[in-house]
Protein backbone atom coordinates (compact mmCIF):
# COMPACT_ATOMS: atom_id res chain seq x y z
CA UNK A 1 0.00 0.00 0.00
CA UNK A 2 1.20 3.38 -0.98
CA UNK A 3 1.82 6.16 1.09
CA UNK A 4 -0.33 9.50 1.77
CA UNK A 5 1.31 12.21 -0.16
CA UNK A 6 -0.65 14.98 1.46
CA UNK A 7 -0.63 14.04 5.14
CA UNK A 8 2.26 13.53 7.27
CA UNK A 9 1.56 10.64 10.36
CA UNK A 10 -0.68 8.67 9.31
CA UNK A 11 1.32 5.91 7.49
CA UNK A 12 3.58 3.08 8.55
CA UNK A 13 4.02 1.62 11.75
CA UNK A 14 4.37 4.94 13.83
CA UNK A 15 0.94 5.58 12.67
CA UNK A 16 -0.26 2.31 14.03
CA UNK A 17 0.53 3.13 17.16
CA UNK A 18 -0.92 6.54 17.08
CA UNK A 19 -4.25 5.78 15.47
CA UNK A 20 -4.25 2.78 18.02
CA UNK A 21 -3.68 5.08 21.13
CA UNK A 22 -6.57 8.05 19.62
CA UNK A 23 -8.81 5.06 19.48
CA UNK A 24 -8.12 3.46 22.96
CA UNK A 25 -7.89 7.23 24.45
CA UNK A 26 -11.50 7.69 22.98
CA UNK A 27 -12.81 4.75 23.84
CA UNK A 28 -11.71 4.81 27.62
CA UNK A 29 -13.01 7.50 28.18
CA UNK A 30 -16.42 6.63 26.96
CA UNK A 31 -16.06 3.97 29.21
CA UNK A 32 -15.09 6.08 32.01
CA UNK A 33 -18.12 7.92 31.35
CA UNK A 34 -20.18 5.23 31.45
CA UNK A 35 -19.81 4.81 35.78
CA UNK A 36 -22.62 1.72 35.83
CA UNK A 37 -21.34 0.20 32.96
CA UNK A 38 -18.08 -0.53 34.38
CA UNK A 39 -19.66 -1.49 38.16
CA UNK A 40 -22.54 -3.67 36.60
CA UNK A 41 -19.61 -5.37 34.52
CA UNK A 42 -18.25 -5.95 37.39
CA UNK A 43 -20.74 -6.74 40.17
CA UNK A 44 -20.96 -10.71 39.68
CA UNK A 45 -17.96 -11.32 40.58
CA UNK A 46 -17.97 -9.54 43.50
CA UNK A 47 -21.60 -10.88 44.80
CA UNK A 48 -19.91 -14.29 44.34
CA UNK A 49 -17.20 -12.49 46.54
CA UNK A 50 -18.95 -11.33 49.23
CA UNK A 51 -21.79 -14.09 49.43
CA UNK A 52 -20.05 -16.95 48.47
CA UNK A 53 -16.39 -16.40 49.38
CA UNK A 54 -16.61 -16.80 53.18
CA UNK A 55 -18.55 -19.98 52.47
CA UNK A 56 -15.81 -21.38 50.31
CA UNK A 57 -13.15 -20.05 52.54
CA UNK A 58 -14.58 -22.18 55.11
CA UNK A 59 -12.80 -25.00 53.22
CA UNK A 60 -10.07 -23.39 50.88
CA UNK A 61 -8.56 -19.78 51.13
CA UNK A 62 -8.95 -16.42 49.57
CA UNK A 63 -5.84 -16.65 47.73
CA UNK A 64 -7.34 -19.56 45.63
CA UNK A 65 -10.90 -18.18 45.51
CA UNK A 66 -10.03 -14.37 44.34
CA UNK A 67 -8.18 -15.23 41.02
CA UNK A 68 -11.35 -18.04 39.94
CA UNK A 69 -13.20 -14.57 39.90
CA UNK A 70 -10.70 -12.54 38.44
CA UNK A 71 -10.91 -15.35 35.64
CA UNK A 72 -14.58 -14.99 35.74
CA UNK A 73 -14.92 -11.30 35.81
CA UNK A 74 -12.59 -11.29 32.76
CA UNK A 75 -14.70 -13.88 30.90
CA UNK A 76 -17.80 -11.56 31.43
CA UNK A 77 -16.03 -8.06 31.13
CA UNK A 78 -14.11 -8.70 27.83
CA UNK A 79 -15.86 -11.54 26.64
CA UNK A 80 -19.35 -9.13 26.27
CA UNK A 81 -16.99 -6.61 24.86
CA UNK A 82 -18.01 -6.89 21.55
CA UNK A 83 -21.40 -5.63 22.26
CA UNK A 84 -20.18 -2.14 21.68
CA UNK A 85 -19.66 -2.52 18.15
CA UNK A 86 -23.12 -3.70 18.02
CA UNK A 87 -23.82 -0.10 18.95
CA UNK A 88 -21.32 1.60 16.39
CA UNK A 89 -22.18 -0.87 13.87
CA UNK A 90 -25.81 -0.09 13.78
CA UNK A 91 -25.72 3.99 14.68
CA UNK A 92 -22.69 4.26 11.85
CA UNK A 93 -19.80 5.19 14.07
CA UNK A 94 -18.14 2.20 12.73
CA UNK A 95 -18.42 3.24 9.38
CA UNK A 96 -17.73 6.73 9.50
CA UNK A 97 -14.70 5.71 11.36
CA UNK A 98 -13.38 3.24 8.46
CA UNK A 99 -13.89 6.50 6.36
CA UNK A 100 -10.38 8.31 7.78
CA UNK A 101 -7.60 6.74 6.54
CA UNK A 102 -7.16 5.22 10.21
CA UNK A 103 -5.29 1.77 9.34
CA UNK A 104 -7.85 -0.94 10.04
CA UNK A 105 -6.06 -2.98 12.84
CA UNK A 106 -5.64 0.67 14.78
CA UNK A 107 -9.58 0.80 15.10
CA UNK A 108 -9.75 -2.77 16.36
CA UNK A 109 -6.60 -2.75 18.57
CA UNK A 110 -7.86 0.77 20.35
CA UNK A 111 -11.34 -0.47 21.40
CA UNK A 112 -10.06 -4.15 22.17
CA UNK A 113 -7.03 -2.02 24.59
CA UNK A 114 -10.06 -0.15 26.00
CA UNK A 115 -12.03 -3.00 26.95
CA UNK A 116 -8.79 -4.48 28.37
CA UNK A 117 -7.78 -1.41 30.78
CA UNK A 118 -11.92 -1.09 31.79
CA UNK A 119 -11.26 -4.97 32.71
CA UNK A 120 -7.86 -4.16 35.06
CA UNK A 121 -10.01 -1.76 36.44
CA UNK A 122 -12.90 -3.91 37.69
CA UNK A 123 -9.90 -6.76 38.69
CA UNK A 124 -7.87 -4.31 40.65
CA UNK A 125 -11.31 -3.29 42.53
CA UNK A 126 -12.37 -6.99 43.35
CA UNK A 127 -8.87 -7.65 44.80
CA UNK A 128 -9.06 -4.19 46.65
CA UNK A 129 -12.58 -5.84 47.90
CA UNK A 130 -10.93 -9.16 48.33
CA UNK A 131 -8.28 -7.94 50.59
CA UNK A 132 -10.84 -5.94 52.86
CA UNK A 133 -12.44 -9.90 53.43
CA UNK A 134 -9.14 -11.47 54.50
CA UNK A 135 -7.03 -12.19 51.14
CA UNK A 136 -3.28 -11.77 52.04
CA UNK A 137 -1.43 -12.03 48.74
CA UNK A 138 1.88 -10.60 48.12
CA UNK A 139 2.06 -7.10 45.96
CA UNK A 140 4.06 -8.44 43.64
CA UNK A 141 2.47 -11.29 42.93
CA UNK A 142 -1.43 -9.39 42.68
CA UNK A 143 0.13 -7.16 40.40
CA UNK A 144 1.48 -10.10 37.86
CA UNK A 145 -1.92 -11.17 38.36
CA UNK A 146 -3.80 -8.73 37.20
CA UNK A 147 -1.11 -8.20 34.30
CA UNK A 148 -1.46 -11.64 33.18
CA UNK A 149 -5.62 -10.84 33.37
CA UNK A 150 -5.20 -7.86 31.30
CA UNK A 151 -3.59 -9.93 28.46
CA UNK A 152 -6.44 -12.30 28.60
CA UNK A 153 -8.80 -9.72 28.44
CA UNK A 154 -7.25 -8.07 24.87
CA UNK A 155 -7.36 -11.91 23.69
CA UNK A 156 -10.88 -12.41 24.75
CA UNK A 157 -11.97 -8.74 23.32
CA UNK A 158 -10.52 -9.06 20.40
CA UNK A 159 -12.47 -12.37 19.92
CA UNK A 160 -15.70 -10.98 21.15
CA UNK A 161 -15.46 -8.07 18.70
CA UNK A 162 -14.67 -10.26 15.93
CA UNK A 163 -17.66 -12.69 16.56
CA UNK A 164 -19.97 -9.89 17.56
CA UNK A 165 -19.22 -8.77 14.03
CA UNK A 166 -20.32 -11.74 12.10
CA UNK A 167 -23.55 -13.32 14.16
CA UNK A 168 -26.51 -12.01 14.21
CA UNK A 169 -26.07 -8.75 16.54
CA UNK A 170 -29.66 -9.91 18.22
CA UNK A 171 -28.39 -12.97 18.99
CA UNK A 172 -24.84 -11.53 20.16
CA UNK A 173 -25.84 -11.32 24.16
CA UNK A 174 -27.74 -14.35 24.99
CA UNK A 175 -25.68 -16.83 23.04
CA UNK A 176 -22.30 -14.56 24.80
CA UNK A 177 -23.49 -14.79 28.21
CA UNK A 178 -24.35 -18.20 28.06
CA UNK A 179 -21.13 -19.32 26.37
CA UNK A 180 -18.66 -17.86 29.43
CA UNK A 181 -20.90 -19.90 31.79
CA UNK A 182 -19.22 -23.22 31.13
CA UNK A 183 -15.80 -21.17 30.27
CA UNK A 184 -16.28 -19.96 33.77
CA UNK A 185 -16.79 -23.05 35.40
CA UNK A 186 -14.28 -25.52 33.68
CA UNK A 187 -11.46 -22.61 34.35
CA UNK A 188 -11.54 -24.34 37.63
CA UNK A 189 -12.76 -20.53 39.01
CA UNK A 190 -14.72 -21.66 41.39
CA UNK A 191 -13.17 -24.90 42.56
CA UNK A 192 -9.96 -25.87 42.04
CA UNK A 193 -9.87 -28.87 39.44
CA UNK A 194 -7.72 -30.70 40.84
CA UNK A 195 -10.99 -31.87 42.89
CA UNK A 196 -12.66 -32.68 39.78
CA UNK A 197 -13.68 -36.05 38.02
CA UNK A 198 -11.41 -37.30 35.50
CA UNK A 199 -13.06 -36.62 32.68
CA UNK A 200 -14.18 -33.10 33.74
CA UNK A 201 -10.35 -32.81 34.51
CA UNK A 202 -10.01 -33.68 30.94
CA UNK A 203 -12.49 -31.61 29.76
CA UNK A 204 -11.10 -28.45 31.78
CA UNK A 205 -7.69 -29.00 30.46
CA UNK A 206 -9.79 -28.48 27.08
CA UNK A 207 -9.94 -24.34 27.99
CA UNK A 208 -7.44 -21.97 28.04
CA UNK A 209 -8.44 -20.38 30.85
CA UNK A 210 -7.95 -22.82 33.13
CA UNK A 211 -4.07 -22.57 33.04
CA UNK A 212 -4.37 -19.02 33.53
CA UNK A 213 -5.82 -19.15 37.14
CA UNK A 214 -3.77 -22.01 38.00
CA UNK A 215 -1.03 -19.83 37.28
CA UNK A 216 -2.50 -16.39 39.10
CA UNK A 217 -3.07 -18.51 42.01
CA UNK A 218 0.23 -19.17 42.18
CA UNK A 219 1.30 -15.45 41.39
CA UNK A 220 -1.47 -15.17 44.70
CA UNK A 221 0.20 -17.75 46.26
CA UNK A 222 3.62 -15.98 46.46
CA UNK A 223 5.34 -18.62 43.68
CA UNK A 224 6.36 -16.79 41.12
CA UNK A 225 8.61 -19.35 39.03
CA UNK A 226 6.83 -22.20 39.11
CA UNK A 227 6.05 -24.70 35.98
CA UNK A 228 2.24 -23.61 36.40
CA UNK A 229 3.57 -19.96 36.23
CA UNK A 230 5.11 -20.79 33.05
CA UNK A 231 2.22 -22.87 31.50
CA UNK A 232 -0.07 -20.05 32.24
CA UNK A 233 1.79 -17.20 30.80
CA UNK A 234 2.65 -19.48 27.63
CA UNK A 235 -1.16 -20.18 27.63
CA UNK A 236 -2.30 -16.68 27.71
CA UNK A 237 0.24 -15.21 25.91
CA UNK A 238 0.12 -17.66 22.73
CA UNK A 239 -4.20 -17.23 23.50
CA UNK A 240 -3.69 -13.31 23.82
CA UNK A 241 -1.74 -13.20 20.11
CA UNK A 242 -3.98 -15.44 18.34
CA UNK A 243 -7.09 -14.06 19.03
CA UNK A 244 -5.81 -10.85 18.12
CA UNK A 245 -4.63 -11.80 15.12
CA UNK A 246 -7.61 -13.61 14.08
CA UNK A 247 -9.97 -10.67 15.43
CA UNK A 248 -8.18 -7.92 13.20
CA UNK A 249 -8.40 -10.45 10.01
CA UNK A 250 -12.25 -10.75 10.47
CA UNK A 251 -12.58 -7.08 11.24
CA UNK A 252 -10.73 -6.35 7.97
CA UNK A 253 -12.34 -8.55 5.99
CA UNK A 254 -15.89 -7.26 7.22
CA UNK A 255 -14.62 -4.36 6.78
CA UNK A 256 -13.72 -5.03 3.11
CA UNK B 1 -12.18 14.45 -9.58
CA UNK B 2 -14.05 11.44 -9.78
CA UNK B 3 -13.27 9.06 -12.68
CA UNK B 4 -14.87 5.31 -13.41
CA UNK B 5 -14.95 2.91 -16.30
CA UNK B 6 -16.81 0.20 -15.86
CA UNK B 7 -17.09 -0.21 -12.39
CA UNK B 8 -19.45 -3.21 -11.10
CA UNK B 9 -20.91 -4.83 -7.86
CA UNK B 10 -22.22 -8.37 -7.52
CA UNK B 11 -22.94 -9.39 -4.07
CA UNK B 12 -22.02 -12.63 -3.22
CA UNK B 13 -25.41 -13.87 -3.50
CA UNK B 14 -25.76 -13.15 -7.68
CA UNK B 15 -27.56 -9.84 -7.40
CA UNK B 16 -26.19 -7.66 -9.39
CA UNK B 17 -25.83 -3.78 -7.64
CA UNK B 18 -24.26 -2.01 -10.41
CA UNK B 19 -23.65 -2.53 -13.99
CA UNK B 20 -20.32 -1.63 -15.45
CA UNK B 21 -21.49 2.42 -14.67
CA UNK B 22 -18.92 5.48 -16.28
CA UNK B 23 -18.81 8.29 -14.45
CA UNK B 24 -16.82 11.46 -14.57
CA UNK B 25 -17.76 14.11 -12.26
CA UNK B 26 -15.62 17.21 -12.54
CA UNK B 27 -13.90 19.50 -9.96
CA UNK B 28 -15.93 21.99 -8.37
CA UNK B 29 -19.24 20.36 -9.62
CA UNK B 30 -22.14 19.48 -7.74
CA UNK B 31 -23.56 16.09 -9.52
CA UNK B 32 -26.67 14.18 -8.10
CA UNK B 33 -27.05 10.44 -8.58
CA UNK B 34 -30.69 10.14 -8.95
CA UNK B 35 -32.59 7.31 -8.98
CA UNK B 36 -35.29 5.13 -6.81
CA UNK B 37 -34.60 3.05 -3.62
CA UNK B 38 -32.31 0.16 -4.97
CA UNK B 39 -31.41 1.22 -8.55
CA UNK B 40 -27.63 0.76 -7.13
CA UNK B 41 -26.95 4.32 -5.89
CA UNK B 42 -25.46 4.15 -2.72
CA UNK B 43 -23.85 0.99 -3.68
CA UNK B 44 -22.02 3.39 -5.74
CA UNK B 45 -20.85 5.98 -3.78
CA UNK B 46 -19.71 3.24 -0.98
CA UNK B 47 -17.39 1.72 -3.75
CA UNK B 48 -16.07 4.88 -4.61
CA UNK B 49 -15.74 5.80 -0.91
CA UNK B 50 -13.79 2.79 -0.34
CA UNK B 51 -16.04 0.97 2.17
CA UNK B 52 -17.28 -1.45 -0.59
CA UNK B 53 -14.79 -3.48 -2.86
CA UNK B 54 -16.04 -3.24 -6.78
CA UNK B 55 -16.11 -6.72 -8.75
CA UNK B 56 -15.42 -5.41 -12.25
CA UNK B 57 -13.94 -2.04 -13.35
CA UNK B 58 -11.58 0.60 -12.51
CA UNK B 59 -11.72 4.12 -10.91
CA UNK B 60 -9.98 7.18 -9.55
CA UNK B 61 -11.07 9.34 -6.58
CA UNK B 62 -9.52 12.65 -6.11
CA UNK B 63 -5.88 11.93 -7.91
CA UNK B 64 -5.89 8.65 -6.14
CA UNK B 65 -6.50 4.94 -7.62
CA UNK B 66 -9.69 3.39 -6.09
CA UNK B 67 -8.16 -0.06 -6.20
CA UNK B 68 -4.23 0.42 -5.52
CA UNK B 69 -4.40 3.34 -3.03
CA UNK B 70 -8.02 3.02 -0.98
CA UNK B 71 -5.97 4.96 2.53
CA UNK B 72 -4.97 7.76 -0.23
CA UNK B 73 -8.90 8.27 -1.34
CA UNK B 74 -9.44 8.38 2.16
CA UNK B 75 -7.53 10.69 3.44
CA UNK B 76 -8.83 12.91 0.72
CA UNK B 77 -12.49 12.87 0.56
CA UNK B 78 -15.39 13.43 2.86
CA UNK B 79 -18.26 10.93 3.30
CA UNK B 80 -21.41 11.60 5.06
CA UNK B 81 -23.50 8.19 4.85
CA UNK B 82 -27.37 8.18 4.59
CA UNK B 83 -27.74 7.39 8.22
CA UNK B 84 -25.04 9.51 9.50
CA UNK B 85 -22.52 7.82 11.81
CA UNK B 86 -23.70 9.37 15.33
CA UNK B 87 -23.75 7.56 18.39
CA UNK B 88 -26.14 8.08 20.93
CA UNK B 89 -23.87 8.54 23.71
CA UNK B 90 -20.97 10.39 23.09
CA UNK B 91 -20.20 14.15 23.05
CA UNK B 92 -20.48 14.99 19.24
CA UNK B 93 -17.52 17.26 19.86
CA UNK B 94 -14.73 14.70 21.50
CA UNK B 95 -16.15 12.12 17.93
CA UNK B 96 -15.23 15.18 16.02
CA UNK B 97 -11.70 15.63 17.36
CA UNK B 98 -10.96 12.28 17.28
CA UNK B 99 -11.97 12.35 13.47
CA UNK B 100 -9.76 14.82 13.10
CA UNK B 101 -6.62 13.15 14.79
CA UNK B 102 -7.36 10.13 12.84
CA UNK B 103 -6.79 12.25 9.67
CA UNK B 104 -3.15 12.81 10.95
CA UNK B 105 -3.64 16.36 12.11
CA UNK B 106 -1.71 17.58 15.24
CA UNK B 107 -3.84 18.11 18.48
CA UNK B 108 -3.73 21.71 18.43
CA UNK B 109 -4.76 22.10 14.93
CA UNK B 110 -7.23 19.16 15.62
CA UNK B 111 -9.07 21.64 17.92
CA UNK B 112 -8.78 24.73 16.03
CA UNK B 113 -10.47 22.92 12.60
CA UNK B 114 -12.85 21.45 14.92
CA UNK B 115 -13.66 25.02 16.27
CA UNK B 116 -13.85 26.26 12.60
CA UNK B 117 -16.13 23.52 11.16
CA UNK B 118 -18.81 23.87 14.50
CA UNK B 119 -18.86 27.62 13.96
CA UNK B 120 -19.52 27.09 10.19
CA UNK B 121 -21.94 25.37 10.63
CA UNK B 122 -23.75 26.68 13.71
CA UNK B 123 -23.02 23.72 16.29
CA UNK B 124 -20.93 25.37 18.23
CA UNK B 125 -23.03 25.85 21.49
CA UNK B 126 -23.93 21.93 20.80
CA UNK B 127 -20.87 20.15 21.09
CA UNK B 128 -20.42 19.04 23.93
CA UNK B 129 -23.81 17.02 24.21
CA UNK B 130 -24.67 13.86 23.40
CA UNK B 131 -25.88 12.59 19.83
CA UNK B 132 -28.96 11.35 21.68
CA UNK B 133 -29.90 14.90 22.71
CA UNK B 134 -29.71 16.36 18.57
CA UNK B 135 -32.61 17.24 16.52
CA UNK B 136 -32.72 15.92 13.11
CA UNK B 137 -31.43 19.10 11.56
CA UNK B 138 -28.88 19.41 13.63
CA UNK B 139 -27.57 15.59 13.67
CA UNK B 140 -27.27 16.10 9.30
CA UNK B 141 -25.25 19.31 10.52
CA UNK B 142 -22.97 17.41 12.42
CA UNK B 143 -22.86 14.77 10.13
CA UNK B 144 -21.57 17.24 7.35
CA UNK B 145 -18.86 18.45 10.45
CA UNK B 146 -17.67 15.15 10.08
CA UNK B 147 -17.40 14.56 6.28
CA UNK B 148 -15.67 18.37 6.17
CA UNK B 149 -13.63 18.65 8.94
CA UNK B 150 -10.02 17.42 7.83
CA UNK B 151 -10.55 19.77 4.56
CA UNK B 152 -11.12 17.15 1.65
CA UNK B 153 -11.53 18.74 -1.93
CA UNK B 154 -14.26 16.52 -2.32
CA UNK B 155 -17.35 15.13 -0.90
CA UNK B 156 -20.07 12.08 -0.62
CA UNK B 157 -23.50 12.54 0.81
CA UNK B 158 -25.81 9.80 0.33
CA UNK B 159 -29.30 10.82 0.51
CA UNK B 160 -28.49 14.38 3.03
CA UNK B 161 -32.09 15.93 3.58
CA UNK B 162 -34.20 12.35 3.48
CA UNK B 163 -36.46 13.00 6.74
CA UNK B 164 -35.31 16.80 7.40
CA UNK B 165 -38.28 19.81 7.62
CA UNK B 166 -38.34 22.00 4.47
CA UNK B 167 -36.07 24.47 6.86
CA UNK B 168 -33.60 22.04 7.40
CA UNK B 169 -32.93 20.89 3.81
CA UNK B 170 -33.11 24.63 2.21
CA UNK B 171 -30.52 25.04 4.70
CA UNK B 172 -28.15 22.17 4.22
CA UNK B 173 -28.16 23.17 0.34
CA UNK B 174 -27.13 26.94 1.32
CA UNK B 175 -24.66 25.26 3.27
CA UNK B 176 -23.26 23.25 0.35
CA UNK B 177 -23.81 25.90 -2.42
CA UNK B 178 -21.52 28.12 0.10
CA UNK B 179 -18.63 25.99 0.46
CA UNK B 180 -18.67 25.53 -3.49
CA UNK B 181 -18.61 29.02 -3.46
CA UNK B 182 -16.14 29.61 -1.45
CA UNK B 183 -13.37 26.50 -1.45
CA UNK B 184 -14.31 25.28 -4.65
CA UNK B 185 -15.70 21.71 -2.95
CA UNK B 186 -16.75 19.10 -5.34
CA UNK B 187 -19.78 17.39 -4.17
CA UNK B 188 -21.35 13.56 -5.36
CA UNK B 189 -24.46 13.35 -3.70
CA UNK B 190 -26.93 10.75 -4.52
CA UNK B 191 -31.37 11.79 -3.97
CA UNK B 192 -34.51 10.60 -5.01
CA UNK B 193 -35.97 14.32 -4.66
CA UNK B 194 -36.45 15.78 -7.78
CA UNK B 195 -36.64 19.18 -6.56
CA UNK B 196 -33.27 18.68 -4.78
CA UNK B 197 -31.56 17.43 -7.55
CA UNK B 198 -33.36 20.41 -9.88
CA UNK B 199 -31.86 23.12 -6.88
CA UNK B 200 -28.96 21.91 -6.50
CA UNK B 201 -27.15 20.03 -8.99
CA UNK B 202 -25.35 21.32 -11.89
CA UNK B 203 -25.82 17.81 -13.82
CA UNK B 204 -27.37 14.94 -12.86
CA UNK B 205 -26.75 11.23 -13.83
CA UNK B 206 -29.72 9.33 -13.48
CA UNK B 207 -29.42 5.07 -12.53
CA UNK B 208 -32.04 2.36 -12.77
CA UNK B 209 -31.15 -1.04 -12.04
CA UNK B 210 -27.53 -0.60 -11.61
CA UNK B 211 -27.09 1.40 -14.65
CA UNK B 212 -27.25 4.85 -15.79
CA UNK B 213 -29.93 5.21 -18.17
CA UNK B 214 -29.27 9.41 -18.80
CA UNK B 215 -26.75 11.81 -17.56
CA UNK B 216 -26.68 16.07 -18.16
CA UNK B 217 -27.87 19.21 -16.84
CA UNK B 218 -31.07 19.37 -15.21
CA UNK B 219 -33.08 21.01 -18.02
CA UNK B 220 -30.76 18.15 -20.35
CA UNK B 221 -32.35 15.13 -18.45
CA UNK B 222 -35.86 16.69 -18.56
CA UNK B 223 -36.18 17.73 -22.25
CA UNK B 224 -39.34 18.32 -23.71
CA UNK B 225 -40.52 17.01 -20.65
CA UNK B 226 -42.43 19.82 -18.07
CA UNK B 227 -40.61 18.14 -15.24
CA UNK B 228 -38.06 15.35 -14.12
CA UNK B 229 -40.87 13.54 -12.50
CA UNK B 230 -42.18 13.15 -16.32
CA UNK B 231 -39.11 12.85 -18.02
CA UNK B 232 -38.34 9.76 -15.22
CA UNK B 233 -41.53 8.34 -16.05
CA UNK B 234 -40.41 8.46 -20.02
CA UNK B 235 -37.19 6.96 -19.50
CA UNK B 236 -37.93 4.08 -16.90
CA UNK B 237 -41.59 3.89 -17.62
CA UNK B 238 -42.16 4.17 -14.28
CA UNK B 239 -42.35 7.27 -11.44
CA UNK B 240 -39.31 7.98 -9.25
CA UNK B 241 -42.18 8.72 -6.74
CA UNK B 242 -43.34 5.59 -6.87
CA UNK B 243 -40.42 3.60 -7.11
CA UNK B 244 -38.94 5.77 -4.38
Amino acid sequence: MKGMKGMKDVSGMSGVVRETWLVFRHATRAALRQKAGLVFGALQPLLYLVLFGPLFTAVGTWEVLVPGLLAQLGLFSAGLAGFGIVFDVRSGALERLRVTPAHRAALLLGRVLGSSLTLLLQSAALVAVGYAFGLRAPLPGVLAGLVLMALLGVGLAALSNAIALTMNPDLFAPVMSTVVVPLTLLSGAFLPMSMAPAWLDALSRATPFRYAVEAVRDLFAGRYLTPTVGVGVAVTVVLAAVCAVAGTRVFNRVNA
Amino acid sequence: MIMTSGLSKTFPNGAEAVRGVDLTVEEGEIVALLGPNGAGKTTIMRMLTTLLRPTAGTATVAGCDLLADPRGVRGRIGYVSQGGGIGPAEPVGEELELHALLYGMRPAQARERVAETLERFGLTHLAGLPGGALSGGQRRRFDLAFGLVHGPSLLFLDEPTTGLDPQSRADLWDHLRRLRRERGLTVLLTTHYLDEADALADRLVVVDHGAVIAEGTPAEVKGDAATLDEAFLALTGRSLREAA
